[in-house]
């Protein structure tokens, strides 16, 4: 045989190929053995699995797996991109160590708090839970009872949860992770606009002059905006980008006014700014006079930590944290007048020059900006503040509403949202921004649910936080977590969180696709079905609904947490649950369970199998016989229906990438509060800020006030915790993934280099970091992505080896209920 | 020049597989071993410590893999790894180091593959004369690899190892 040259380099790639991929070594490489189905891919779209960015992604599936995963080049978000956890999606569910049982802690056969983990049937496992749960509702009643969700559920699985918690067993010891996450974000639109969520979109990115990142790292954390932000400011030259963080990390590589500044001084530097542009004359009066009202708000108000905290003993505090007294603009200008550049200057450690070129970004009326901000902002000990503050400086130059000027508040989970805050799993919140103290808003939601009147509780349950402390406390006793991993992620955790999952009077339950942190530290560990092993829904920071089908099975018997939720309310009658007058008074809901009133109650259920699309599997719908999510997606979205939360037909979503709400007459809305843009906005209005009754926005005159704890002597330098690029969550998935594991193994401290020096510290040394709470060991890192300023340390907590939050203090902003991660103080310790 | 020794590419990559595969294997003996008693493994940079909330020390910060061999992709759409150093690189708006190689016009010079020609197009498809913007960041989707052992083994398939066979 003889080969030409060009034969001989193709037969010694193929052989190359076959050897990489460790495969027999055939003579010549075959063109399509097996003809074309063997090449054939199966592909469908769905959102991705990670951040709040909701980039659309094609799911390549072939033999029942996910063989391969990519950009969805008709995706708006992404166009084709994805980063490089988006490109490893297609891994993220076949880590060897999946859970496909339940498991439950047993002693000699029977349920023990102090038992071992053993495999046993759902049954077994629901009919302990239930009897765990109706145990505690017996002794304590409904507030005993507590539910921690996240925004990662899909829609249909918090408001399945949001349903069963408060309609069904009547508690609102609901809350989702998100409250870690972006409460502040949610408690300030509302304060300020009166609705929740931005008005603008991603498409600002591409119409917009200026952009200003306000402690947020969107190169690592949102790594495909920050392509948008990247194509406009390289694209064109007259575009600047302004990177504000507490060290230099990757964003700043793309700014033109990089800085850092001491922690919690961001508050002094928006009230510069806002100084700036009432000093130099460039209040837009018109908008102003005409659109915004302004409010003084309550100070001295605390850090949200136990009452008998030494910290929280000290600080003098306001009746209520949350309350304000309307001023005029006269008296918001002179509050603001302390905020002098030299003054501000010398507070941030910010050279003059910087904050100038910055406050010019906002008050130069021939700017659009574009304000970006996330956990910077929101684990904030004054977040409400931080994210009101940047507000007052749109609406004081007018910059809202309109192509390109935009204070855009971006978020970190796939749904946090879709799920946390738009169908309203926060422990005091019903969908379309109801809320359960308000009668008013009960009684529709009892309408809507198909539930007596007087069920829904009035009290908002246990946050986040709260409901860590009354499980240590013992007032919490059946617990039920789903998608998130908790003892990983919260505070002061091996403190106010460990013990209350090992209290011997409480009945710990963790739903999740992996063994974590939190599942091992549980009762119950329960296999959940993940991603697109069910069908789903997630709505990103941009108000976009994206739904996606069940593509795949899941392994062995997992289920998912819709599944979960549904099947568990069968095991629960009315006459168990609900007190008898409510009963008495309607005998219909006698003896029925918490399933047919919740769910097969005529309406959730009144979608038929042949609804669904014959293509794809739906696991939940097979089982329960009609189509799960159409029904419970139909019966959610006619909460917001004509009333600005408008969501489109459910069919609709399985075509298109997407919607951005209110979806009106089948057309999404890009930018809300601006006429000719929202349907919303009556003719001749201009703008209006419809969520509030006088249709103005506020802003508010609040001061700078210092974090609940700051480097001292013994305790020296600055904690801020976060994340990288290669890891989102807990890193759960992303951990399990060879290539992202490989590409950052684990966390590490990183650390100014002189710093580390003068601690006798080299480069990749082994130390302690060391809080008043708590230690762990990890190493330190001076080189790399991050350059940390001195006195401040960055260390990531996705690694559960080295869990930092034993480390972080518990303290949260007090209108919000979300906890600071970015500063407590520390100090580091070679080993 | 980079990625030039084609043959050791084949060797290496033999080899780390098998490794790989071997280390897969004796996780897996052990979890199937003991199945019954504790059904689940105890890994601690995932799962936490057997002892919950303790410390533990922490092994060595991993190296980078700087063999400059080209590694298989997982399937044809992922980005392909960075197998060399790149300690010191500049990536910001005033310059790409990367694309000092990977550029179109230097890859002869270097011997770099060049940058995919989808970096090329905008976000409508357009396709431009150079690297579009976007794209401007290369390690949004490109990342190095250490010599870290993977955790838990990952169980995706190649989609050319499932499906209809000839």
């Amino acid at each position: 045989m003889t080969l030409s040259r060009r034969e001989l380099l193709k037969v010694q790639a193929a052989g190359i190929a076959a050897a990489a991929a460790n495969m027999a070594e055939p003579a010549i490489a075959q063109p399509v053995s097996g003809g074309v189905e063997a090449l054939q891919i199966t592909w469908s779209k769905a959102p991705c699995r990670f951040c709040g960015t909701g980039c659309g992604v094609m799911v390549g599936v072939k033999s029942g797996k996910v063989v391969a995963t990519h950009g969805d080049m008709k995706a708006d978000v992404n166009r084709g991109l994805n980063c490089v956890k988006g490109y490893f999606l297609s891994k993220i569910m076949y880590g060897a160590d999946r859970l496909t049982q339940p498991l439950l802690r047993k002693k000699d056969g029977v349920y023990a708090k102090d038992g071992e983990f053993t495999p046993v049937s759902w049954d077994e496992a629901f009919d302990t839970m239930a009897a765990q749960a109706k145990r505690v509702l017996k002794e304590k009643g409904p507030t005993a009872l507590g539910m921690f969700g996240s925004g990662q559920w899909t829609i249909f699985e918090g408001y399945a949860a949001t349903k069963l918690m408060r309609a069904g067993f009547r508690s609102n010891n609901l809350d989702p992770n998100a409250r870690h996450c972006m409460a502040s974000a949610a408690y300030a639109f509302m304060r300020t606009f009166g609705m929740d969520e931005p008005m603008g979109c991603y498409d600002d990115f591409e119409a917009t002059d200026a952009f200003v990142l306000w402690g947020s790292n969107m190169a690592e954390m949102h790594p495909i905006l920050w392509t948008r932000v990247a194509d406009r400011r390289l694209g064109y030259p007259h575009v600047k980008v302004a990177v504000l963080s507490t060290f230099t990390n990757r964003s700043a590589d793309l700014a033109d006014i990089p800085i850092v500044f001491k922690p919690g001084t961001d508050l002094a530097i928006l009230n510069y700014i806002a100084n700036h542009i009432i000093t130099t004359g460039r209040v837009n009066t018109d908008f102003v006079d005409k659109h915004t009202t302004f409010l003084r708000g309550a100070t001295e108000i605390g850090y949200g930590l136990r009452p008998d905290d030494p910290r929280e003993v000290a600080a003098r505090k306001a009746e209520d944290p949350a309350a304000t007294t309307p001023i005029d603009f006269e008296a918001y200008a002179a509050f603001v007048r302390d905020y002098t550049l030299d003054k501000v200057s010398e507070l941030t450690g910010v050279e003059p020059g910087f904050l100038e070129q910055l406050a010019e970004l906002y008050a130069d009326p021939k700017r659009k900006v574009v304000s970006l901000w996330t956990m910077g902002f929101n684990q904030h000990v004054r977040g409400v503040w931080a994210n009101q503050l940047v507000y007052n400086l749109h609406l004081l130059t007018g910059k809202i509403s309109e192509p390109g000027n935009s204070p855009f508040s971006l978020t970190g989970q796939p749904s946090a949202c879709g799920t946390a805050r738009e169908v309203g799993t926060f422990a005091h919140r019903l969908p379309a921004d109801m809320t359960v103290v308000n009668p008013e808003h009960r009684k529709h939601a009892e309408e809507i649910w198909r539930v007596p009147a007087g069920i829904i509780p009035e009290k908002p349950g246990y946050h986040a936080v709260e409901q860590d402390r009354m499980l240590k406390d013992g007032k919490l006793n059946f617990y039920w977590i789903q998608v998130n991993n908790n003892l990983q992620a919260a505070p002061n955790d091996s403190n106010e969180t460990y013990p209350g999952y090992r209290n011997p009077d409480n009945f710990i339950v963790v739903s999740d696709a992996y063994p974590t942190v939190t599942a091992l530290a549980a009762d119950l560990i329960l296999p959940a079905a993940m991603w697109v092993e069910k069908e789903g829904a997630y709505g990103n920071a941009e108000r976009r609904t994206h739904v996606w089908h069940q593509l795949v099975k899941a392994p062995g018997e997992a289920r998912s947490d819709l599944w979960q939720l549904m099947e568990f309310s069968k095991r629960f009658t009315t006459d168990e649950v609900w007190p008898a007058e409510i009963l008495d008074a309607n005998p219909n809901y006698r003896g029925l369970t918490l399933f047919d009133v919740l769910f097969k109650n005529g309406h959730v259920d009144r979608f038929p199998l042949s609804d669904m699309d014959p293509a794809y599997d739906n696991a939940e719908s097979a089982d329960f016989g009609f189509y799960v999510h159409k029904g419970l997606f139909e019966e959610y979205a006619s909460f917001g229906r004509g009333h600005g939360h408008d969501l489109g037909p459910y069919d609709l979503y399985h075509e298109v990438r997407g919607l951005r709400w209110p979806v009106v007459d089948g057309k999404e809305t890009l930018w809300r509060y601006r006429e000719g843009l929202d349907p919303y906005v009556k003719p001749g209005k201009g703008i209006e800020f419809y969520g509030n009754k006088d249709g103005k926005a506020r802003i508010l005159a609040v001061p700078y006030e210092p974090p609940a704890e700051s480097p001292d002597e013994e305790y020296d330098v600055w904690l801020v915790t976060g994340r990288v690029l290669e890891h989102w969550h807990s890193g759960s998935m992303t951990m399990r993934v060879p290539e992202l594991y490989k590409a950052f193994p684990g966390a590490r401290c990183f650390m100014n280099a002189e710093d580390a020096r003068k601690r006798g510290i080299n480069q990749g040394a082994e130390i302690r970091v060391i809080s008043r709470r708590g230690e762990i060991r990890t190493r330190v890192e001076t080189r790399g992505r991050n350059r940390m300023p001195p006195g401040v340390v960055f260390v990531p907590w996705f690694d559960a080896s080295q869990l930092i939050n034993k480390a972080t203090l518990d303290a949260t902003d007090p209108i919000s209920k979300q906890t600071d991660f970015k500063k407590c103080a520390v100090k580091i310790v070679s080993v | 020049m980079r990625g030039q020794d084609r043959l050791r590419l084949g060797l290496t990559q033999r080899s780390t597989a098998l490794g790989a595969a071997l280390a897969g294997l004796i996780v897996f003996a052990c979890g199937a071993l003991s199945q019954d008693a504790a059904p689940i493994q105890i890994v601690p940079r995932v799962t936490g410590e057997a002892a919950p909330m303790s410390e533990v020390p922490v092994p060595a910060l991993a190296r980078p893999v700087v063999d400059d061999v080209r590694r298989m992709r997982n399937y044809p759409e992922q980005p392909p790894i960075i197998p060399h150093a790149i300690d010191g690189y500049q990536l910001t708006v005033n310059t790409n180091r990367c694309l000092d190689c990977h550029k179109r016009e230097f890859t002869e010079g270097s011997g770099a593959p060049m940058i995919s020609i989808t970096h090329f197009q905008d976000r409508d498809g357009q396709v431009l004369s150079d690297v579009t913007p976007r794209r401007y960041f290369c390690t949004a989707c490109h990342v190095q690899q250490t010599d870290a052992r993977p955790l838990v083994p990952n169980l995706f398939q190649d989609a050319n190892d499932i499906g209809p066979k000839p």
